[in-house]
């Protein structure tokens, strides 16, 4: 299923440039050593703006939960309904979430507490975006 | 007049304040509400500024109070979470120039300012006090409780309404757009609905604790029938239907496990009271309802989506709020009205007040006993939204209503209504008060 495009910004621009190299990067905060998702101006934890780094992940994770989205608000994604959304929490920190549509799952049939690995996939604008699919025993 | 937004410092969010330092010495007394209707048909009678103005005047007559008497006003500004004036969409000028405007010519029709409201209400020739409660009535109500309290005011108006316009909720904008800015796709290019976030925590919940979304349908059959004996609200107004077990169950989902009725209808409509110090509120024409506190949670989840332990811990916190503040237990609920809309999340605000007992896990169990009106342990005695519609006002209606001992056929006749707390929305994000038939 093909998402949205993705015009990067100055502000996430380090996300989207790691991934069109198929890298997964999340934000740190140096002084913390902590890692927090969605990112923002200053460290949740410790307030501090200056300490904000992109730090690369392992791209493994776990799936933590999921709901299955049937009546979904976003236009281009209408066509692909009913299709799994769910919550990847990153072995590097399982406080972590990054959501997955899970390619290659069968629709309401995911295996809560399984074991996954990020790909990137393209969205409409040629943007690759990070995605999760089950490693397979 | 340049009303601002209500600061930090008017509301609790800490535990440890102690007893609400104006216990008992602010009062509830009027009650308004203008019809409701599924969306707006386009005159300017009917539009969201018209229907404030009906409730306001209705909440001023409903407390006895002669206009001129009123020195504060305390306003939702947004009017809507999901349905927006479409950008290049012609004005609708008809309505616009059938009012006083102020500069923004979707005021009235789109959001709601104080300014709109002063100008367009002639007879409020006394009010000095104003401000703003964003979101939720919930939030409105602690400020003006606050602001009497702290003697900012002392006959204030308080008002929460929306908007419905054609259309699906959230689906233009960004939504319907080929691309979105990078920090927002970081988050939003997945697509979930509203009540997305609120279907995991129930999944979870569900998964942890071995329960199913069937355990709801009770919860759900006993607001909506709450719901239809509220003439206020839009069911009992426009579509007196009961909501059967069979009926719950065959909705088509929207985020599954939340289905159609899981999820609120939106609709106009408009809800307004008049707050007063106790000692004026002696003299009115309604009984007055004592507000023994207000509490406020503004924690955040971790990451993307709160997970279930994070609901839990919050709604648990908010709870030793509420009663730390207003020097009462649990066990001094006479019934529970705490927000719904999501239907689904209901039970983390249960289980976090701990209402009869309950502990985390227990809520849909306790949805199978008697939980109506006239049992020993009513639920969600006004409906909620699944009951009227979305408006996140009935359960503070509802509280004031049944300790004046007026809530007619919805008047719970298994207790006493003596204590009451209600608020919302969200398990992680909201502000609750605490209501009495007596101010100690």
């Amino acid at each position: 299923m093909t998402k949205q495009g993705v015009v990067p910004d100055s502000f996430s621009e380090p996300f989207w440039d790691a991934a069109n190299e198929e890298r997964l990067v999340i934000q740190n905060c140096r002084d913390c050593d902590r890692l927090q998702h969605p990112p923002a101006e200053a460290c949740r934890e410790c307030g501090a703006g200056d300490s904000l780094e992109w730090k690369p992940v392992s791209g493994r994770g776990t799936i933590y939960n999921y709901g299955v989205v049937h009546d979904c608000p976003v236009r281009l994604l209408q066509k692909d309904q009913p299709f799994n959304l769910a919550v990847i929490t990153l072995d590097d920190d399982p406080g972590i979430q990054m959501f997955s549509h899970l390619p290659g799952t069968p629709v309401d049939d995911v295996p809560v507490g399984a074991a996954v690995e990020v790909i990137f996939e393209p969205t409409a604008n040629g943007q690759l975006v990070p995605e999760w699919r089950v490693i397979a025993d | 007049m340049n009303t601002p937004t209500a600061p930090d410092a008017m509301y609790r969010n800490d535990e440890g304040l102690g007893l609400w330092e104006h216990r008992g010495k602010v009062a509830a007394v009027g009650v308004g509400h203008a019809p409701t209707a599924r969306r707006w048909d386009g005159r300017p009678e009917t539009c969201v500024g018209a229907i404030s103005i009906q409730a306001l005047r209705q909440a001023i007559d409903d407390a006895g109070v002669a206009p001129e008497q009123i020195d504060g006003l305390v306003v939702v500004p947004v009017t809507t979470t999901g349905a927006f004036w479409e950008e290049g969409k012609p004005l609708p000028m008809d309505v616009i120039e059938s009012f006083q405007q102020t500069d923004d010519p979707l005021d009235g029709v789109a959001k709601l300012s104080a300014e709109w409201l002063l100008a367009n209400m002639p007879e409020l020739t006394n009010v000095k006090f104003t401000m703003y409660g964003p979101g939720c009535m919930s939030n409105a109500l602690n400020v003006a409780a606050q602001a009497v309290g702290d003697g900012l005011t002392h006959t204030c108006l308080v008002v929460k309404s929306w908007h419905n316009f054609e259309g699906r909720y959230y689906q233009s904008g960004a939504n319907a757009e080929e691309a979105l800015p990078g920090t927002a796709a970081m988050t939003r290019l997945w697509g979930g609905p509203a009540s997305y976030g609120t279907a995991l925590q129930f999944a979870e919940y569900c998964r942890k604790y071995g329960k199913t979304h069937e355990m709801m349908a009770p919860f759900m059959e006993n607001s909506r029938r709450n719901g239809l004996m509220f003439p206020e609200g839009y069911w009992a107004q426009h579509r007196p239907e009961e909501l059967g077990r069979e009926d719950y169950l065959a909705a088509r989902w929207i985020a599954k496990p939340a289905n159609l009725f899981d999820n609120d209808i939106p609709i106009m409509m408009s809800g307004a009271y008049l707050f007063s110090t106790a000692e004026r509120a002696a003299d009115m024409k309604q009984k007055p309802v004592y507000i023994l506190n207000h509490a406020s949670s503004n924690a955040r989840p971790r990451s993307l989506t709160p997970t279930l332990d994070e609901v839990e811990a919050e709604t648990a916190r908010t709870a030793r709020k509420i009663y730390e503040g207003a020097g009462i237990t649990a066990d001094d609920l006479s019934f529970e009205n705490m927000y719904d809309g999501f239907s689904l999340f209901h039970q983390f605000h249960l289980e976090g007040l701990g209402y009869r007992g309950i502990k985390f896990g227990e809520a849909l169990d306790f949805y199978q006993t008697d939980i109506s009106i006239e049992g020993p342990n009513p639920v969600s005695p006004s409906g909620g939204n699944v009951g009227s519609g979305r408006s996140r006002v009935w359960m503070h209606t509802d509280c004031i209503q049944q300790l004046q001992g007026r809530a007619g056929p919805r008047q719970v006749t298994g207790v006493t209504p003596e204590v009451a707390v209600s608020g919302g929305p969200m398990p992680l994000g909201g502000n609750f008060t605490v209501w009495s038939a007596s101010p100690d």
